[in-house]
C-alpha cells in the first residue's frame, strides 16, 4: 500500500475541477483509485452473468461481444421494475442541494462524485434512449450512448459511492442516490463487472454462512475462545448455545464480530450480556452472518443471502430474531427483508416480546427482528441491568451514526440511550454530522478494501474531521458505533484523522459496565487493559508481595 | 447557456414577427391550443408511465427517530408510521419544501485553530430554499392573478389578490410585487448556475432554456403592463374567446402580447418532456411518500422472484462431520447420512 | 398500473386544477363581449385629447404622469401629440366630457378587476353610480 499524505497535504491536494465539459472527461485508472474485480470463479460460482477476467487498469475489460445490448436491456428492464429509477431520471432539477453533501465529493473534489452528476453519468444514457429532446439533440442536451469508456466511468463512480443516503436526506425531491448506484452495480454485473472485496464475501456467505468463510466447527471454536476471554475477566464463562432448537430466540450479528479486532468485544459483550441474563436464544452457524454484501450487488443476491435468516428460524422454532449491531444489515432487516423473504414463518410469535421485561417491540410486528440496543435500551429502562458506567469513567466517549440505521431505519436514540447508561462522559459530534445527517465511515457499501485506502481517507474526511473537533475541543478518546464495518473501517480512519481514538462496538462498553451476578472483581475491561480506576486487589498484592 | 437564450429570443423574434405580418390566429390560437393538449397528455402520460413500474421496495428516507420503545420520542414529522404522518410529511415538502429547508454549506478548511489541522465546517445556507420558495410561490399568485382574464364576473378572491399584491400603491397600473419577486428569483436562479462552479458544472441547456423561457415570460408580461400597454379590455376579449373554444380576432392587440402567449405555449409545451415534471414527481417520491414501519407492515413486490438460497440440508450435507466433531447439534448424524 | 387508485385521484386533481382556465367561468358569461361603453353625449369637444387606441391602453399612466405634474411640478398644461394644449384635471378636463362613471370608467373597471385609487383624494362622481 503506498504511503498515506498527511492530512493537511490530503486535504490539498484536491484538485480543481476539469476544464473539460464532464461528458468529455474519462476517468484514470490508477492504483488506489478502483478495488480489485472479482475473480471469474467466484462468479462462475455465483451463477453471476458473464463471468470472466479482466483488470480495470487495462484498456480492454474483455466485456462480452453483445454487451452493449445486454447493458441496454438489463437498463429498460430495471426501469420497468423500479418506478424509483424511472422517477429519479426523469426529475432532477440539478439545484445542486445535494453537491456538498457527499462525502466522496467533500474528499476529492471530484465533480463527478456529487451525486448529481453520478446520477447524471446515467441519466445522460436515459436520455438518449427515453426521451424525445435527447434523442434529437444528443449531446447538447446531455445525452449520450453507450460505449465502453461509459462503462468504465459508471465502474468508477459506482464503487466511489457507499449508498450512504445522505444526500437523499437533503434532496427536495428525495432522489436517493443509493438506489442508483445499487441499479449501476447491478448493471455492471449483467457484463460481469464486480469487485472482489463484495463478492468472495458473497461467495463465503452463500456457501459457508458468513462472509468470512468461517466454517462452523471454526465459527464454534472462536466463539468459545471469545467464552475463555469472558471468564478470564469476570470469572464467568458465558454459555454459548448453537444451532440448539426451541430457542425463543435466534441471535444473528454480522460474523465480522467474531472475527475482528475490536468486533470481537462486541461479541463478548453479546455473550456476557444475554448470559447475565439468562437468555433463551441460540447462535446459527449457518445463519451465522447479519451484513449481507449481496445488497451491494443485486438486489436478487441480497434477497438470497437473506433468505437463511427466516429458514433458520424456522427450522430451530425460534420465536423472533434478535439482531446485532451493524450498519448494512439493518438497511436489509429494516426495509427489505419482509418484501424479500416474508412473511415471517408461522412459528415465530406476533410481536416480538422482550423475555425480561415483556416489551412488546410492535415496530417488529412483520420482520420480528429486534436490533441490539432496542432491546437493551429497554432493559435499561426497566432497570434489569446491574450497571456501573464508573468503569468507563477513563473514556470520554462519542458516538458515530452509522448511514443506513440514521437514514434507512431512524435508529438514533436507542443506541446514546444506552451508551448515557453506561458511559458518564458522552460527547457529541458537530450537528450536522450526527444522526440523519450522519457522515459515512467512507468506506461502506463494501469499499471496506484495503487496496482503496487513501480514497479511503479521502471520503472519510468529514467525519474524520468532526471527530479531531470533539477530540481537540473536549478531549474525546473514543468513538462508540453500532456497526461492524464501522468497527473495521472507523479504526484507521480514527489513527489517520485524529490519533489516539479508540473505536468500539456500543455492547463491549455495556459489558464493561455490566456488573454480573458472582463476578469477581474486575481489573480489566474486555480488551484485557487495565482498568485506570481500580486499585489493584489486596490480596493479589499481598500474593505479589510474598 | 447562450445557446438557450438564443433559442428563447429567437421563440420570441418569430412570434413577434409573426403576429405582425397577421398570423395572430397562428400564434394566439393555433399554438396555445396545441400547447395545453401536449401539456395535459404529456403530463397524465408521464405520469401513468411511472404508475406503470411498481415499487418493489419500501426505501423512505427516515429523517428522525424512529418509533420503536414507548420512552423514546418519535420524530413523527420526519420519521412517518402512519397515513396521517405520511400526508404531513409530503405537505411539508410540497408546501414547505422541508428537505431543502435543511441545505447547508460545507466549507473545507485545510487548517483550522480548534482541530490544529484540517476541519470540514458545515454552515447554513437557506438562500437557495428562500428563493425556490419565493419564485413558486410568486409564480403561483401571478398565475391565480390572471384569472381576471378567464372569468367574467371576477371573483372576488382574485381582487383581493391583487388588492395585496398591490398594496404599496406604486405607479398606475399598480406595481405588483409578486411579478417583480418572481423576476428577482429567477435572476438568482439563473446566476447561482452561472456563477457558482458547481453549479455552472453540472447545468446543461436543459437548465437554462427553461430558466430563459420564465424570464422571457415574466419579462414580457411586466412589459406588457408597465412599459409597452396594450388595451387589456381587448386582450380579456381575446382570451376569453379561447378559454370558452370561440376564439374571436386578435386585432388590435400589441405584439408584444404574442410573444408573451407564445413563451407560455412554448413552456406548456415543453412542461412534460423536461425536469419541470418535478412538479408531478415529488408526490412519486419513494423516499418520502412511504411509511416508515417497514419493519411493523410488510411491503409487497410484484415481482418478487422465487426464493432460491443455500439451504441448510446442502450446508449440512457440506459440513456435517467437522459440525459432528465439533459437537454440534444435526438433523442427520454422520452414519445415518452415510446410508 | 400500480397504485392506480392514488395516480387516478392525482391526475384527476392535476387536471382540475390546470384546466381551472377553462372552466373557472362555468356560471358566468359563455359569450363575453367587449363592455360597451357610453361614450359623452354632448361632447364639449370634438375628440378625446389623444387618439382611442392610445387612450385604451395608457390612460391610466397618462393620468399618473397628470397627477404627477400637476401636484408634484405644478405644471397645469399638457401638450398632446397633435399640439394641442389642454388644462392638467381629472375633474374639470377628463370628466367634463367623461361625466358617466358607472357607464364609462367602471365598465372595464369592473370586467378586468381594475381599482383605481383616484378616488382616494378626488369626489367619486355622484348621482350616476
Amino acid at each position: 500500500m503506498a504511503k498515506l499524505p498527511t492530512p493537511q497535504e490530503l486535504v490539498a491536494s484536491r484538485p480543481d475541477f476539469p476544464e473539460q465539459d464532464w461528458l468529455d472527461v474519462k476517468p484514470q485508472f490508477t492504483p488506489g483509485s478502483y478495488c480489485y474485480p472479482a475473480k471469474k470463479e467466484t462468479m462462475e460460482l455465483l451463477h453471476m452473468p458473464n463471468p470472466h477476467d479482466w483488470d480495470p487498469a487495462a484498456e480492454d475489460w474483455n466485456l462480452p461481444e453483445d454487451w452493449e445490448k445486454i447493458l441496454c436491456d438489463a437498463f429498460a428492464e430495471r426501469l420497468e421494475k423500479h418506478r424509483s429509477l424511472k422517477l429519479f431520471m426523469d426529475i432532477c432539477v440539478r439545484c445542486g442541494a445535494c453537491a456538498d453533501k457527499c462525502h466522496f465529493f467533500l474528499g476529492t473534489n471530484d465533480p463527478k462524485n456529487m451525486p448529481v452528476l453520478r446520477a447524471e453519468l446515467l441519466r445522460s444514457l436515459y436520455r438518449r434512449d427515453y426521451t424525445m429532446l435527447g434523442k434529437i439533440l444528443g449531446k447538447k442536451v446531455g445525452a449520450r450512448g453507450w460505449d465502453k469508456d461509459v462503462v468504465k466511468e459508471l465502474f468508477y463512480y459506482a464503487y466511489q459511492c457507499t449508498e450512504c443516503r445522505r444526500c437523499s436526506l437533503f434532496c427536495p425531491y428525495g432522489i436517493d442516490t443509493a438506489e442508483i448506484t445499487a441499479i449501476v452495480r447491478e448493471l455492471l454485473h449483467e457484463v460481469g463487472l464486480g469487485i472482489h472485496w463484495i463478492m468472495d464475501p458473497v461467495k463465503n456467505c452463500s456457501f459457508t454462512g458468513n462472509h468470512l468463510g468461517i466454517q462452523p466447527h471454526s465459527f464454534v471454536e472462536i466463539v468459545e475462545m471469545l467464552a475463555d476471554d469472558c471468564e478470564t475477566i469476570t470469572g464467568i464463562r458465558p454459555k454459548t448455545p448453537f444451532n440448539e432448537k426451541g430457542h425463543e430466540i435466534l441471535f444473528i450479528t454480522p460474523s465480522g464480530d467474531v472475527f475482528a479486532d475490536p468486533g470481537i468485544y462486541t461479541f463478548m459483550g453479546y455473550l456476557m450480556l444475554f448470559h447475565e441474563l439468562d437468555l433463551d436464544y441460540t447462535f446459527s452457524t449457518y445463519a451465522s452472518e447479519g451484513g449481507n454484501f449481496g445488497s451491494f450487488t443485486t438486489f436478487n443476491m441480497a434477497k438470497k443471502l437473506n433468505a437463511k435468516m427466516y429458514a433458520e428460524a424456522e427450522r430451530l422454532g425460534a420465536k423472533w430474531i434478535l439482531g446485532g449491531e451493524c450498519g448494512h444489515m439493518w438497511r436489509v432487516i429494516n426495509q427489505y427483508m419482509a418484501t424479500y423473504n416474508g412473511p415471517a414463518p408461522s412459528c415465530m410469535m406476533d410481536v416480538p416480546t422482550s423475555p425480561i421485561t415483556g416489551t412488546k417491540f410492535t415496530n417488529a410486528a412483520a420482520t420480528k427482528m429486534v436490533h441490539i440496543t432496542e432491546f437493551t435500551a429497554d432493559l435499561i429502562k426497566h432497570n434489569k441491568l446491574n450497571l456501573d458506567p464508573s468503569r468507563n469513567d477513563h473514556i470520554i466517549t462519542t458516538f458515530h451514526d452509522s448511514c443506513n440505521p440514521a437514514r434507512g431505519m431512524g435508529l438514533l436514540e436507542e443506541p446514546r440511550y444506552v451508551l448515557k447508561a453506561v458511559c458518564n462522559n458522552f460527547v457529541e459530534m458537530p450537528e450536522n454530522t450526527i444522526r440523519e445527517q450522519t457522515f459515512c465511515c467512507g468506506a461502506g457499501s463494501g469499499l471496506n478494501t484495503e487496496e482503496i485506502m487513501e480514497l479511503r481517507m479521502r471520503s472519510g474526511m468529514p467525519r474524520g474531521n468532526a471527530l479531531r473537533y470533539v477530540q481537540e475541543k473536549y478531549g474525546v478518546n473514543h468513538m462508540a458505533c453500532v456497526c461492524a464495518i464501522d468497527r473495521a473501517t472507523l479504526p484507521p480512519l480514527a489513527n489517520y484523522w485524529a490519533p489516539g481514538v479508540t473505536v468500539s462496538g456500543l455492547h463491549e462498553l455495556v459489558a464493561n459496565a455490566l456488573v454480573m451476578k458472582g463476578e469477581c472483581k474486575r481489573t480489566m475491561d474486555l480488551r484485557q487493559e487495565d482498568l485506570p480506576n481500580v486499585e489493584p486487589d489486596e490480596t493479589e498484592t499481598q500474593v505479589e508481595g510474598q | 447557456m447562450f445557446a438557450s437564450l438564443l433559442v428563447v429570443a429567437i421563440i420570441g423574434a418569430i412570434a413577434w414577427a409573426g403576429s405582425a405580418v397577421g398570423l395572430g390566429v397562428l400564434f394566439g390560437v393555433v399554438l396555445p391550443y396545441v400547447a395545453v393538449a401536449a401539456f395535459f397528455v404529456g403530463v397524465i402520460w408521464r405520469m401513468v408511465y411511472w404508475a406503470k413500474s411498481p415499487v418493489p421496495f419500501a426505501i423512505p428516507t427516515t429523517g428522525g427517530q424512529e418509533r420503536s420503545l414507548d420512552f423514546i420520542k418519535q420524530a413523527k414529522w420526519d420519521c412517518p408510521t402512519t397515513t396521517f404522518g405520511v400526508v404531513r410529511r409530503m405537505f411539508l415538502e410540497v408546501v414547505f419544501f422541508r428537505s431543502l429547508f435543511r441545505n447547508t454549506c460545507a466549507d473545507v478548511r485545510e487548517f483550522d485553530e480548534v482541530n490544529n489541522g484540517p476541519r470540514t465546517i458545515y454552515f447554513s445556507s437557506k438562500w437557495l430554499w428562500v428563493f425556490s420558495l419565493l419564485f413558486h410561490y410568486c409564480f403561483l399568485l401571478v398565475f391565480i392573478r390572471h384569472f381576471r382574464f378567464f372569468m367574467d364576473p371576477v371573483c372576488p378572491v382574485i381582487t383581493w389578490i391583487e388588492t395585496i399584491d398591490g398594496i404599496m400603491q406604486v405607479g398606475a397600473p399598480r406595481f405588483f410585487w409578486t411579478g417583480g419577486l418572481l423576476l428577482c428569483a429567477l435572476l438568482f436562479l439563473l446566476a447561482r448556475r452561472a456563477f457558482n462552479q458547481r453549479l455552472r458544472y453540472i447545468s446543461l441547456p436543459n437548465d437554462y432554456f427553461p430558466l430563459f423561457l420564465l424570464i422571457g415570460i415574466v419579462g414580457t408580461g411586466i412589459c406588457l403592463r408597465y412599459f409597452d400597454k396594450t388595451d387589456i379590455a381587448q386582450v380579456k376579449v381575446f382570451i376569453m374567446g379561447l378559454v370558452h373554444f370561440a376564439p374571436v380576432s386578435a386585432d388590435g392587440i400589441n405584439a408584444l402580447f404574442f410573444v408573451h402567449l407564445t413563451l407560455v405555449s412554448v413552456l406548456l409545451l415543453y412542461f412534460p418532456f423536461s425536469k419541470l415534471m418535478h412538479m408531478a414527481g415529488i408526490f412519486f417520491s419513494p423516499t418520502r411518500n412511504l411509511p416508515c414501519n417497514t419493519r411493523e407492515v410488510r411491503h409487497v413486490n410484484p415481482w418478487n422472484p422465487p426464493k432460491q438460497f443455500y439451504t441448510y440440508a446442502e450446508y449440512e450435507d457440506a459440513f456435517r462431520d467437522a459440525m459432528a466433531d465439533a459437537g454440534l447439534p444435526l438433523e442427520k448424524q454422520p452414519e445415518k447420512a452415510a446410508e | 398500473m400500480y397504485n392506480a387508485k392514488a395516480v387516478i385521484v392525482g391526475i384527476i386533481i392535476f387536471a382540475g386544477i390546470f384546466s381551472a382556465p377553462f372552466w373557472v367561468n362555468f356560471n358566468g358569461t359563455r359569450d363575453y363581449k367587449r363592455p360597451e361603453l357610453v361614450l359623452p353625449k354632448t361632447p364639449n369637444e370634438k375628440a378625446c385629447i389623444e387618439s382611442a387606441e392610445f387612450m385604451r391602453a395608457n390612460h391610466m399612466t397618462l393620468l399618473n404622469e397628470w397627477r404627477d405634474q400637476a401636484l408634484r411640478n405644478e405644471n397645469r398644461v399638457y401638450v398632446a401629440s397633435d399640439g394641442r394644449k389642454w388644462t392638467i384635471s381629472l375633474q374639470n378636463t377628463c370628466m367634463k366630457c367623461h361625466d358617466n362613471y358607472a357607464e364609462f370608467c367602471d365598465k372595464c373597471h369592473v370586467t378586468n378587476n381594475v381599482d383605481p385609487y383616484c378616488w382616494t383624494c378626488h369626489i367619486l362622481p355622484k348621482g350616476n353610480k
